[in-house]
């Protein structure tokens, strides 16, 4: 190959950069390693961690089961190794199940359109209050503290210099979104009034309810989830104008903290301000249904400066496991799981004290009573249990609280203990 | 001739609401081990949902069934060459699957306890100082998702040091080659954006350049090798120039493969750039997503990165969250975590001399291709190519055939598309990037095709204009699809059914 190029070494590719650029020491990293060696140390990192405890952490990211088809599925080397699908002669298989995707994160959230996926809940928050403020003409965008500590931060990061105020408004003392002061807070100038539900607390908020205040000042509604399996029960929010969530909880591995798949879904008349890739059916020139990649000319790579956003990939493979989960469980078996969660959530929150009366979906705000959480957590980490996020950090007013979750993985024998645990006194 | 590829049977398969039957499972969940809750009255009537109207009902093996016929539709890496410019399409290590997928790491709750988590914080911290190490930064961040969402990052950091400084600035330069990304993430940032013009051999123009530099310029984003595939000499000088007047230098890292082990952006000025980690660091593409765009920064900026960061406390790594300066959060959790750890897998199978060697194999296959191919199509710039190579459909133009054509038609030989039209300063671009992986038999009949299209275009227009005639699905109308978009599948849809229904 060199004798083609007509080089000598593969040195001389690249000889010709400037010496002062040219990096001719050793990179400070070790040799490398055999096939062997490489599993061996995360093998050993992965023993470092909290192998074998049973865990009541929820908080944005949930311990369901993953169904073995979803790795037996994502494996493949053709979803697993191609790029996105722009060429779509030789893409129908992304193409199609993210049609699929798509249609079913509208199935589950009562909206029209949805797109193939995004980065993650968290970063589809400010995504959706852009779109609103692009679709409104106005600015302000209010969020509830019940939404998620984290994404809220990651709203204010992003909108900080688009000239998009954000301001915060209450709870009650049930849980839910506090209306009096989203009244008050709301004006002519509020493109979107930002709720979550379940919200943190694991509280359903009144969606119903809520659309009619906020439209009403002509603003949006965006409501975002980050416990999609509470989706196969609960109500969906379709009176909400946009839908933001996560989609972790369907077969996607907790991985200390990503890669998810975010969702953003909408009314049919705010397609063309969707943000990301969209996928859409079309005929092939023997007039047959195909998909392909459409409405580009919301995207960055057309659009430049003047795009819709400037995100570029989307989630696909993870956004492929969540359609696979879901064609798993379908129409009757999404239901029963939420069932599930349901009753093992309400069975653990009947043995503590809870701090808000809003009905709950499966994660929910318990008081600790006298001891600390941190207390309690330590003893039942001496049981193999991780116990429940603490609230102090993100809610000074709840310092003597705990977030709990439940799912179809949780034993009644580890809540059981759990409960114990709040129950007793401290030991000396 | 078409030598790599011969017709085969191919399934259809209907959607999956399509194959639905009422009552079908595919799901075993246990016996539940507590009481049974009635949702009406723990969350109340109105709070219950009645149904998932038309979600599928379909049996397990009926899944598998579809997602595998699904699969074979595609092309994919795995299948053959990806010459997709900018894209970095490589092998896909296995093993890096298969160490993502360890219990204790792919299991971790990003809120268990600090000391349970040790195992996580250390590959975070391992990666940070192998990308440091490789780039030549201070410090790096692997909280953003994507590229896009790390030159987001990036520019937000340039933002808040200005602003410590006393002026944020109003514009970023970005040159008229750069991706689609940089200009929209500098406007996501509040910046307006001035493009500068590429001189006659696709390289900044200094003169042009110095021209735009004023007080007003925040930074520069930059791409190098840039998207001509081509190292921007002067790099050092563009870097001068923005420094003598306050501003910074983000570099676009999406052509890092042409450059470890190489030369090091934080040795020759940069402040501030992203890696994606699923081009350079082999992570898969997934269709799509998902990536992971770490960024490097040099010492004026590490104030800046966004919060949390790792410290290490008494031999044990902790969280940091108590940084005035930081930017913030760019997203919930640490990043995407289980790609980080599939690029330190790839980091450590190399190894530093290891790294090396594959930048090297990526510009010989480069340069080879380029070599074979210079004959038939038209190098955009006679300038020294690195990991990519960047033509212009102008030859081909002269009997009708685009870059698109020549491109589709490449798939009937049994290949992916090289980028199309990209980057915007080359008229018809075909950029092809074959990467290291790429072995020289499977080069050799990519470079046979594409000579082939060339004669093709001589002798039969048409046969290439309408490409591609062996895949199951020809053209789509993609024009229709635009205009009147339909996104989800409903049950009233009388679309024309595929083949698949007849």
């Amino acid at each position: 190959m060199l004798d083609v190029i007509g080089l000598k070494s593969e040195e001389d590719l690249v000889s010709y950069l400037p010496a002062d650029v040219r990096f001719d020491g050793r990179l400070a990293i070790p040799d490398g390693k055999s096939e062997y060696e490489i599993v061996d140390y995360f093998r050993e990192q992965g023993a470092r961690n909290a192998s074998g405890y049973a865990s009541f952490l929820g908080a944005g990211v949930y311990h369901h089961y993953r169904p073995v088809l979803v790795d037996t599925v994502v494996s493949r080397g053709e979803f697993l190794t191609s790029y996105t699908p722009y060429q779509a002669e030789i893409s129908q298989g992304t193409l199609t199940s993210i049609y699929e995707f798509q249609t079913m994160v509208c199935q589950l959230t009562g909206m029209d359109v949805a797109n193939a996926s995004m980065y993650d809940g968290s970063s589809a928050v400010p995504e959706a209050a852009m779109m609103a403020v692009r679709i409104t003409g106005r600015d302000k965008v209010l969020i509830a503290r019940t939404v998620h500590p984290e994404y809220r931060e990651v709203l204010h990061t992003c909108t900080q210099h688009q000239g998009i105020p954000v301001a915060e408004f209450e709870y009650t003392k049930s849980g839910t979104v506090d209306l009096d002061d989203l009244a008050a807070k709301l004006d002519n100038e509020t493109a979107a009034v930002m709720v979550q539900s379940p919200n943190f607390f694991g509280i359903i908020e009144q969606i119903e309810e809520l659309s009619s205040i906020v439209s009403r000042k002509g603003a949006l509604l965006v409501v975002v989830f980050t416990e999609a399996v509470s989706l196969g029960l609960v109500r969906p929010p379709k009176e909400a104008d946009i839908v933001v969530g996560e989609l972790q909880s369907f077969a996607i591995s907790p991985a200390y903290g990503g890669p998810y798949a975010g969702i953003i879904a909408a009314r049919e008349k705010y397609i063309r301000q969707l943000p990301g890739r969209l996928v859409g059916e079309t005929k092939d020139a023997n007039g047959h249904r195909a998909f392909c990649l459409t409405l580009a000319t919301r995207e960055q790579h057309i659009r430049r400066e003047k795009a819709t956003s400037n995100i570029c990939t989307n989630q696909a493979l993870l956004a492929l496991m969540a359609t696979v989960f879901m064609s798993v469980y379908g129409r009757q078996g999404l239901r029963e799981l939420a069932q599930q969660n349901l009753a093992k959530a309400h069975y653990l929150a009947s043995k503590l004290d809870l701090q808000f009366d809003a009905p709950f979906f499966n994660e929910f705000v318990a008081r600790t009573n006298g001891k600390t959480p941190e207390q309690i957590n330590r003893e039942l980490l001496d049981e193999k249990i991780v116990g429940g996020l603490p609230l102090g950090r993100y809610y000074p007013e709840l310092e003597n609280c705990v977030l709990l979750c439940a799912t179809e993985m949780s034993r009644r024998q580890d809540m059981d203990r759990v409960a114990e645990a709040f129950a007793k006194e401290t030991r000396a | 001739m078409i030598k790599k590829v011969s017709r085969h049977i191919v399934q259809n398969e209907p959607l999956l609401f399509e194959l639905s039957s009422p009552g079908k499972v595919g799901y075993q969940l246990p016996e539940l081990d507590v009481p049974e809750v009635s949702a009406e009255k723990v969350l109340g009537a109105e709070h219950v949902r009645d149904d998932i109207e038309d979600f599928p009902e379909v049996s397990e093996f009926e899944v598998l069934r579809h997602f595998s016929r699904l699969s074979t539709w595609n092309y994919a890496i795995d299948l053959g060459l990806y010459p997709l410019g900018s894209c970095t399409m490589k092998y896909n290590p296995r093993v890096n699957e298969l160490v993502a997928r360890t219990e204790g790491l792919a299991w971790a709750h990003p809120y268990q306890p600090e000391e349970l988590s040790q195992g996580c914080m250390e590959v975070i911290a391992a990666l940070e100082q192998a990308l440091a190490e490789i780039t030549g930064m201070d410090a790096v961040t692997l909280q953003p998702a994507a590229g896009a969402h790390g030159e987001f990052t990036g520019i937000l950091m340039i933002r808040a040091l200005l602003e410590t400084r006393g002026n944020p600035r109003k514009k970023i330069l970005v040159p008229d080659s750069a991706h689609g990304t940089n200009p929209a993430t500098a406007t996501a940032i509040g910046y307006s954006v001035e493009n500068i013009k590429s001189n006659d051999r696709g390289m900044v123009d200094l003169a042009v350049l110095e021209r735009a530099v004023t007080e007003d310029v925040a930074g520069l984003m930059i791409t190098n090798p840039n998207t001509v595939g081509v190292f921007e000499e002067n790099i050092r000088k563009i870097c001068g120039i923005l420094h003598d007047k306050g501003a910074l230098v983000y570099m676009d890292g999406a052509n890092m493969n042409a450059l470890v082990g190489v030369a090091r952006p934080g040795d020759f000025g940069i402040d501030v750039m992203h890696l994606n980690l699923h081009k350079t660091f082999s992570t898969p593409h997934g269709g799509g997503g998902p990536g992971s765009g770490a960024v490097a920064v040099a010492k004026v900026l590490t104030p800046f990165l966004p919060s949390p960061r790792l410290k290490r406390v008494n031999d044990r790594w902790s969280w940091n969250y108590d940084l005035p300066q930081s930017i913030g959060r760019v997203r919930a959790f640490y990043g995407n975590y289980g790609v980080l750890v599939r690029a330190l897998a790839y980091i450590m199978a190399h190894g530093g001399n290891g790294l090396r060697q594959a930048t090297l194999d990526a510009l010989l296959n480069a340069n080879y291709l380029r070599k074979l191919l210079e004959p038939h199509y038209e190098i955009a710039y006679k300038a020294p190519s690195m990991h990519e190579c960047v033509f212009s459909d102008d030859r081909q133009a002269k009997k009708g055939i685009r870059t698109g054509d020549i491109a589709k038609r490449l798939i009937d030989y049994g290949f992916h598309p090289y980028t199309v039209s990209f980057p915007l300063i080359v008229r018809g671009a075909l950029m092809i990037e074959p990467t290291e992986t790429e072995p020289k038999r499977e080069l050799d009949l990519f470079a046979d095709a594409m000579i082939s299209i060339a004669k093709e275009i001589e002798e039969n227009p048409e046969l290439v204009r309408n490409a591609p005639h062996s895949t199951r699905t020809p053209r789509v109308d993609e024009v229709t699809a635009a205009r009147k978009p339909i996104v989800r599948w409903k049950p009233e849809s009388k679309a024309s059914l595929s083949p698949a229904a007849d």
